[in-house]
């Protein structure tokens, strides 16, 4: 007697052709245009051009999830999901934890004009 | 919840001839007791997503230690004078195009065509030889250069996030190469089916960090 909603065996993703060309265009879009910021020295402001490179990147992982990993919210009765939210969250908190807190760190450390001269 | 059904009460009370499970405080809940049977590889999928998923967490680590260390060049070589952009470039190449391939290789599982998936596997293979070998070409090369693992924190670093990486790449070509014999020896069986699915998450995978290692180590390294 199995009363469970879905089988996780029959939870295969359907692949498509059409599915990984869009993928594989977008990434190579999405791959051409930081390679060619950087390559061509074109760039002004390198800040705009480091966020502009960094928010290609997070497009280009959406796009993989999505067209190459069939990532959704529903596969394996949502679990999936919630393990790569739980993920995210983590490597959230690692990333951005780790430079914030070692970047005050070397600021702190940086050796003050004068500083020899205190007791 | 106690919201029992009007139809099982009527106005003489409780109708005799009504489901004997929707009485007051009792809904259709049931408890399964006895052990079921389990598909075999049912949890195969979500089990492999949950490794995935830690070695996401390994990677984050490194990506975060290169990230504190990145601009601790000790005097040495910094990004500028190691990085050779148009090699890197290839490698993004191949190993997307060995995405690709593997994604035709599913859909060749999909039609249970055994040469096809072989032949994208083979292709897929040779795609990820070639990035392993620009890696090994460009870590050779750096090393002759005297930009070992030992010159610099950044180095240290940027070895051990690369070099992780083309790892994970090695032995996903391991497997690749062990699967394309599994198939010829036992064809699509269920179990192989199981395996393909496992190694397309795997390799892709590794697709996705690639983007962040040469978006994070090579290009923002370039720009400073």
């Amino acid at each position: 007697m199995s009363a469970m909603p879905t089988n996780p065996h029959d939870d295969v993703p359907h692949f498509a052709l059409k599915e990984y060309g869009i993928g594989f265009a977008l990434s190579v879009v999405l791959t051409v245009i930081p390679f060619w910021l950087v390559m061509s020295g074109a760039q002004g402001d390198k800040t705009l051009t480091a966020l502009v490179i960094a928010a290609f990147a997070v497009v280009q992982i959406i796009v993989h999830m999505i067209y190459f990993l069939h990532m959704n919210t529903k596969s394996q009765g949502g679990w999936n999901f919630l393990a790569l939210v739980f993920t995210l969250i983590v490597v959230g908190i690692v990333l951005s934890g780790s430079l914030w807190v070692m970047y005050h760190l070397n600021h702190n450390m940086m050796p003050m004009p004068g500083m020899h001269e205190q007791p | 919840m106690t919201t029992a059904p009007s139809s099982a009460i009527g106005p003489n009370g409780p109708d005799p001839t009504g489901p004997k499970l929707t009485g007051p405080g009792l809904t259709g809940r049931y408890y399964e007791l006895d052990e079921h049977d389990h598909p075999e590889g049912g949890s195969t999928l979500l089990g492999f997503w949950v490794y995935l998923m830690s070695d996401c967490l390994i990677f984050a680590i490194l990506f975060a230690a290169f990230g504190v260390l990145g601009s601790n060049y000790a005097a040495g070589p910094g990004p500028k004078d190691v990085f050779e952009l148009p090699l890197v470039a290839m490698n993004t190449a191949m190993l997307l195009c060995s995405s690709m391939t593997y994604g035709f290789a599913m859909i060749g599982m999909q039609r249970g065509r055994v040469r096809e998936v072989q032949t994208w596997l083979v292709l897929t293979a040779l795609f990820g030889a070639a990035f392993l070998s620009i890696e090994l070409y460009e870590f050779s090369h750096l090393i002759g250069e005297g930009a070992t693992p030992q010159r610099s924190a950044f180095l240290s670093a940027f070895f051990t996030l690369v070099g992780t990486h083309g790892l994970h790449v090695t032995f996903g070509l391991i497997w690749l190469v062990t699967l394309f014999v599994q198939l010829a020896a036992h064809g699509l069986t269920e179990a192989n089916k199981r395996r393909l699915l496992c190694l397309s998450l795997f390799w892709h995978f590794l697709d996705l960090i690639w983007v962040g290692v040469f978006t994070f180590v090579y290009l923002l390294g370039s720009l400073r």
